[in-house]
C-alpha cells in the first residue's frame, strides 16, 4: 500500500502541486486520477458544469495524462508524432502545428525523435497539452528535462491554461514556476 | 476516424524501419527451406508434406511480430496515450491486431502458395492455401494479439508468447490444414474452409476484450 | 457453499479437517478401484491391456474436471477480485497438468499393444495433449510475471480465453480425424460400458476426484500461507 487517507479537492482555474520524496506515490495518484490504476479503496470525481460526470467520458476527453516517459517513437519524426497524439486526443493538424510553434521546436519537426535532445522530446511531448484543449492536466514531473528559460515558458503555458478554466495537477520534486497549492504524500 | 489515424500509425510502424513483413516473409521462406534440408530433397517425401509444412509454418511466423505489437507501446509509455483515447481499448487492441493482419499476415499469405509449391505441393492446392493462409492470419494475429498482451510486463516475451498461443492456434491450424488436406485427397475441403472462417471471426469478436482487460492489467 | 467458503479464515478451518478426510476416502476409492481393475475379466477384444483404461480414462476426466474447477476458479477471481479464488486456480495447475501428463503416459502405455505404436494422433491423446500445453503455458505465464496481482489477473483472462478454447479444439481434433476415414479409430473409451467395468471405472474416477480434491485443498493452503508470508515481508521491510 502507498498511501491512505488521501482526500482533496481541485477547482477550475487551480494548480496543485503533488510533492513527497520517491516512491510516495506521486506517480500512482495520477495514474488512479487518469484510471489507469485502480486503488483498493477510494474514489475520484469529476464534477461538471450540470452534475458529475462520468468517470469514463472524463478520462476518455477530459484529461491529458503526461508521464514520466515521453511516449514517443524514436523512429517517428517530431510532426508525425505530435500529429498523431493531437489528433487522437481531439486536437488537427492545424492545431498541432501551432503547438510546435508554441512550444518552440517548429524547426524540429522533419527530425526523428531518435535525434533529439531529453529537452526537446519532453517539449514534444508537453506540445500535446496544447494542440489539444483538454481541462485537466495530470503532469508527472513535467520540467525535470528543461533548463530554466523553458521551465519559465511552460510556466507562462501553464497560467493561460489555469486562466481558461483548467486545472493542473503536477507531481514534482522542484516548485511549479507558477503559484500552487502544495499536496504533499508522505511514504 | 481514430480508428482510421491508429490503423495509419499502426501499419507505418510496421513496415517502418526494419521492414516488419520483409522479416517475416524472409523468416518464412527461411524456416521452410530448412525442411528439405533436414528430411532430404526426395520429391515424392517432400510433396506429401509439403502443403502442412508450409501451413505450420506460416502459424510459426506469424508468432514473430506479436511481441511486439503491444510490448512497444508499454515501453515507451504510448500506451497509456492509447487508453486515453476516444476509442475504447478494446477497439484500439482490434486495429492493431487488424493492422498487424495486414502488415504481416497478407503478405505471408501471399507467400504462403509460393512457399507450398516449393516444397513439391501441386498448384491445384495453390488457391485454397492462398485463402486459408489470408483467412487464418486474421484468427493468427487475434489470438496471437491476446497472448502478445497477456505476457505484458513479463520480461520472457517471444518464447512466452509463444507458449501461450499454441493451444490457442492449434483449432485454425487443424482446420486450414485439413481443408487443404482434403483437397489433396479428393474429399470436401468447404467445412475446413468454413470452420476456420468461424474461429477466425470468432477471434476477431471476442479476443478484443480478453486483449483490453489484459492491458489494463499490465498497467495498473 | 462456495460463498460460505469465501472467507479465507472459514476455509482454511474446513480444508483443515477435509483435506485429510478426503484423501483417506481416495486412498480407499482408489484401492477399491485397483482391486476391482485387476479382479474384472479382460475384454474379449482388448484383453488384458483393458486395466490400463482404468487408470487412464479416470486421468483423462479429472484432467477435464481440474481444468473446470481451474476456469471457475479464475473466473470468480476476476469477477469478484477475490485473492483465495485466485490462489485455488493457481493451486489447481499443476494438479491439472499431473492428471492429464497421467492420462497422456498411460494412454501411451495402452495404445502400444493396441495400435504397435507408442503414440497415435487420435482425437482424445490430442485434445489431451494441447490441454497439457494449455497448463504448461498457464503456469509458464504465471512464472513469468513478477508482480503476483498482475499474473493472476494475467492468468484467469488465459484460462477463460482457453475455457472457450477446449470444446472447440475438441472438435476440430475429432473433425480432422473423421477425414481421415480409412484409419481406425479406437474411442478409448468403448469397452468400459460394459456393466462388469462400470464399478472399477467408477470407483477410480471418484477416487481421483476425491484425490484432487484433497490435493487441490492441501495446495490452496499453502498458496494462502505462502501470501499471508510474503505480505508479512514485504511490510517488515517496510
Amino acid at each position: 500500500m502507498l498511501f491512505e487517507g488521501l482526500g482533496f479537492g481541485l477547482s477550475a482555474g487551480e494548480a496543485v502541486a503533488l510533492t513527497g520524496p520517491n516512491g510516495s506515490g506521486k506517480t500512482s495518484l495520477l495514474r488512479a486520477i487518469a484510471g489507469l490504476v485502480r486503488p483498493a479503496a477510494g474514489r475520484v470525481r469529476f464534477a461538471g458544469p450540470a452534475g458529475d460526470l462520468e468517470p469514463e467520458t472524463a478520462r476518455s476527453s477530459g484529461l491529458h495524462l503526461v508521464g514520466h516517459l515521453d511516449g514517443l517513437k524514436t523512429s517517428r519524426t517530431a510532426w508525425e508524432e505530435l500529429s498523431f497524439q493531437a489528433r487522437w486526443t481531439g486536437g488537427s493538424d492545424a492545431s498541432a502545428r501551432q503547438a510546435l510553434e508554441t512550444m518552440q521546436i517548429a524547426r524540429l519537426a522533419d527530425l526523428e525523435v531518435r535525434m533529439l535532445s531529453a529537452g526537446q522530446r519532453r517539449r514534444l511531448a508537453l506540445a500535446r497539452l496544447v494542440a489539444s484543449p483538454r481541462p485537466l492536466w495530470l503532469l508527472d514531473e513535467p520540467l525535470a528535462p528543461l533548463d530554466s528559460t523553458q521551465r519559465a515558458r511552460f510556466g507562462e503555458l501553464m497560467s493561460a491554461h489555469l486562466k481558461t478554466g483548467g486545472l493542473v495537477l503536477a507531481a514534482v520534486h522542484d516548485p511549479l514556476p507558477i503559484p500552487a497549492r502544495a499536496v504533499e504524500l508522505q511514504p | 476516424m481514430s480508428a482510421w489515424v491508429l490503423l495509419r500509425r499502426e501499419l507505418a510502424l510496421a513496415w517502418g524501419r526494419g521492414g516488419g513483413p520483409l522479416l517475416a516473409c524472409a523468416f518464412y521462406a527461411g524456416m521452410t527451406t530448412l525442411l528439405p534440408l533436414a528430411s532430404g530433397p526426395s520429391p515424392a517425401r517432400l510433396a506429401v508434406v509439403a502443403a502442412g509444412s508450409a501451413w505450420a509454418a506460416l502459424a510459426l511466423s506469424s508468432l514473430l511480430p506479436l511481441e511486439r505489437l503491444f510490448e512497444r507501446d508499454f515501453e515507451d509509455g504510448a500506451l497509456d496515450l492509447l487508453v486515453l483515447g476516444a476509442l475504447p481499448l478494446e477497439l484500439v487492441c482490434a486495429v492493431k491486431c487488424f493492422a498487424q493482419w495486414l502488415a504481416t499476415g497478407a503478405p505471408l499469405a501471399i507467400l504462403a502458395p509460393v512457399v507450398s509449391s516449393a516444397l513439391g505441393a501441386p498448384l491445384s492446392l495453390a488457391p485454397l492455401t492462398f485463402v486459408c493462409a489470408l483467412i487464418g492470419g486474421l484468427g493468427f494475429a487475434f489470438t496471437g494479439g491476446l497472448g502478445a498482451s497477456l505476457a505484458l510486463g513479463s520480461r520472457r516475451g517471444g518464447l512466452l508468447v509463444a507458449v501461450i498461443v499454441l493451444p490457442l492456434f492449434a483449432p485454425p491450424v487443424i482446420f486450414g490444414g485439413g481443408a487443404v488436406a482434403a483437397l489433396a485427397g479428393g474429399l470436401g475441403w468447404t467445412s475446413g474452409l468454413m470452420f476456420l472462417a468461424a474461429y477466425s471471426l470468432a477471434a476477431v469478436a471476442l479476443a478484443p476484450f480478453a486483449m483490453a482487460a489484459a492491458c489494463r492489467n499490465a498497467l495498473s | 457453499m462456495i460463498t460460505a467458503l469465501a472467507n479465507p479464515q472459514r476455509f482454511l478451518a474446513f480444508s483443515r479437517w477435509a483435506a485429510p478426510l478426503f484423501g483417506a476416502a481416495a486412498a480407499m476409492l482408489l484401492a477399491a478401484g485397483l482391486w476391482l481393475a485387476f479382479a474384472a475379466p479382460p475384454d474379449y477384444q482388448q484383453g488384458d491391456t483393458v486395466r490400463i483404461l482404468f487408470v487412464h480414462v479416470p486421468a483423462a476426466e479429472l484432467s477435464l474436471f481440474a481444468y473446470v474447477c481451474l476456469a471457475g476458479a479464475s473466473f470468480f477471481g476476476l469477477v469478484f477480485r477475490h485473492a483465495l479464488a485466485d490462489a485455488a486456480a493457481r493451486a489447481a495447475a499443476p494438479l491439472g497438468a499431473g492428471f492429464t501428463a497421467l492420462a497422456l503416459i498411460t494412454g501411451s502405455f495402452w495404445g502400444k499393444p493396441m495400435w504397435g505404436a507408442w503414440w497415435v494422433w487420435d482425437p482424445r491423446l490430442t485434445s489431451e495433449l494441447i490441454l497439457l500445453l494449455f497448463y504448461l503455458g498457464y503456469m509458464a505465464l504465471q512464472a513469468a510475471i513478477e508482480d503476483e496481482a498482475k499474473a493472476d489477473r494475467a492468468c484467469a483472462i488465459l484460462a477463460l480465453a482457453g475455457a472457450v478454447n477446449v470444446p472447440i479444439v475438441h472438435f476440430s481434433v475429432t473433425w480432422w480425424n473423421s477425414l481421415h476415414q480409412g484409419e481406425s479409430v479406437f474411442t478409448s473409451k468403448g469397452p468400459l460400458i460394459a456393466g462388469v467395468y462400470l464399478w472399477p471405472w467408477g470407483l477410480m474416477t471418484f477416487g481421483y476426484i476425491f484425490l484432487f480434491a484433497s490435493l487441490w485443498l492441501v495446495r490452496t493452503r499453502a498458496e494462502i500461507w505462502r501470501r499471508r508470508a510474503r505480505s508479512l515481508a514485504l511490510k517488515a521491510a517496510g
